[in-house]
């Protein structure tokens, strides 16, 4: 419940100052007005518009995810945030909060996209919603852990993306592979081991996230 | 009567090979007003925030104890106030909603006649709905102090607490602390002499290098 509060401190606060918001839709705007611009008059092929959703998904988190404790470590709040509450409750608050936006940006960049892009046709819907599902927890999680680890560095903007790439990497690799399977229409029960690893992807980003929290948090 | 006890086992402090104190043994175990003092940069506020819990020593260890139990130092920041220059509440939401989000973060139940004692005794009474950009320095100030006060904590622990606040606002702080100090313990590290007076005793952190 604790978390849940902290949640909602974060909602009111990114409505207020639209720290991530606006950085998100701007990404998301700039990012699929780019991949039409370059694909021009050109019919990108249906595999290829599978993966481009993704690179949109990762590099519109890259802007915005990070902001979560960015912006606290910014405004000088995390003093207020360690007298308030544990660790385990504030990354708890900060990770449903991301995975809202991560969630929202989602959707959006998935409607977008099939809107914007003939191509990118899903002929098993219910395997790649669960791949959405999964990835989108996935991100999220990712992302939450590594906003806290560089929100204590000084070189924030490149200590991000170097970070997570080589955390991230194999996520989106998987993502791209099921979102293919998906494309093709391949019955769920034929890609239960990727699913299975992408689960287990969320699992272990989730249990590392809980364990190293307290060290990074603590000064 | 609070039966909280502070306890510092020698505790030692480096931020890299760079010294900050050394063997600091120390029991708080009445309530009473005690003070930290030392010139700029010698680790008083290094040691506030150890004994808060935010941050770790590089040698020795700190017990707090309640009723005659040690605390988790994960918890212990439901038994401490905290005033620091630099803690910096939200400043987009108004006192009242800080106020309220601090309570609901902190899993306590509103207490209104606890939270209008403290927005009168504050002179924040008149201002509680104004978001906390729009305060002056003193005001935010004041507001740490509610911040701080708003768990009604057994350990007061105050950095600079005279910072920023006019007479009036420094006298109406000394008056709180020796009232808070009755029944609880305080702890006040600063380099101003009229903050170290109301202390029955204190420690130099020179004398720790």
């Amino acid at each position: 419940m604790k978390a849940y509060h902290l949640f909602r401190k974060d909602l009111f606060s990114e409505i207020r100052n639209r720290y991530a918001i606006n950085s998100l839709a701007m990404f998301i705007i700039v990012t699929i007005s780019v991949i039409l611009f370059s694909v021009g008059e050109e019919t990108i092929s249906d595999y290829l518009s599978g993966g481009l959703y993704w690179v949109v998904v990762f590099f519109t988190g890259m802007s915005g995810l990070a902001r979560v404790f960015v912006s606290e470590e910014e405004r000088g709040t995390t003093l207020t945030l360690q007298l308030i509450a544990r660790p385990e409750t504030v990354l708890s608050g900060k990770l449903i909060f991301n995975l809202v936006l991560t969630l929202a940006m989602n959707i959006v960049i998935t409607f977008l996209y099939s809107a914007l892009f003939p191509a990118f046709v899903i002929k098993s819907l219910m395997l790649f919603f669960i791949t959405f599902i999964l990835g989108t927890l996935g991100i999220a999680i990712s992302s939450t852990i590594i906003a806290a680890i560089i929100s204590k560095a000084g070189s924030k903007g490149t200590l991000y993306p170097v970070l997570s790439f080589p955390i991230l990497l194999p996520l989106i690799l998987i993502l791209i592979n099921l979102t293919k399977i998906s494309m093709d229409g391949t019955p769920f029960g034929e890609a239960i081991m990727d699913v299975l690893f992408l689960a287990s992807y969320d699992v272990v980003m989730l249990s590392v996230s809980y364990l190293l929290f307290d060290f990074i948090w603590k000064d | 009567m609070n039966r909280y006890e502070l306890k510092l086992d020698s505790l030692t402090k480096y931020f890299g090979r760079r010294l900050v104190f050394r063997d600091l043994n120390i029991e708080y175990c009445q309530c009473g007003i005690y003070g930290i003092s030392g010139p700029n940069g010698s680790g008083k506020s290094t040691l506030l925030k150890i004994i808060a819990g935010i941050s770790t020593p590089s040698k020795g260890k700190i017990i707090h104890t309640a009723e005659g139990k040690e605390i988790d130092t994960a918890e212990i920041h439901e038994r401490i106030g905290f005033v620091s220059p630099y803690l910096v509440l939200y400043e987009e939401f108004s006192c009242r909603e800080n106020i309220e989000i601090m309570g609901k973060i902190r899993g306590i139940e509103p207490d209104e006649p606890h939270i209008t004692r403290l927005l009168e005794t504050f002179g924040l009474a008149d201002r509680q709905n104004d978001r906390l950009k729009f305060y002056s320095s003193g005001m935010k100030q004041r507001m740490k102090f509610i911040f701080a006060l708003l768990h009604k904590p057994a350990l007061l622990i105050l950095d600079e607490p005279t910072e920023n606040l006019d007479n009036e606002g420094k006298n109406k702080i000394y008056e709180l602390i020796k009232n808070y100090s009755a029944s609880n313990i305080v702890l006040i590290a600063s380099n101003e002499d009229s903050d170290l007076q109301l202390c029955t005793s204190s420690i130099n952190l020179l004398e720790h290098k």
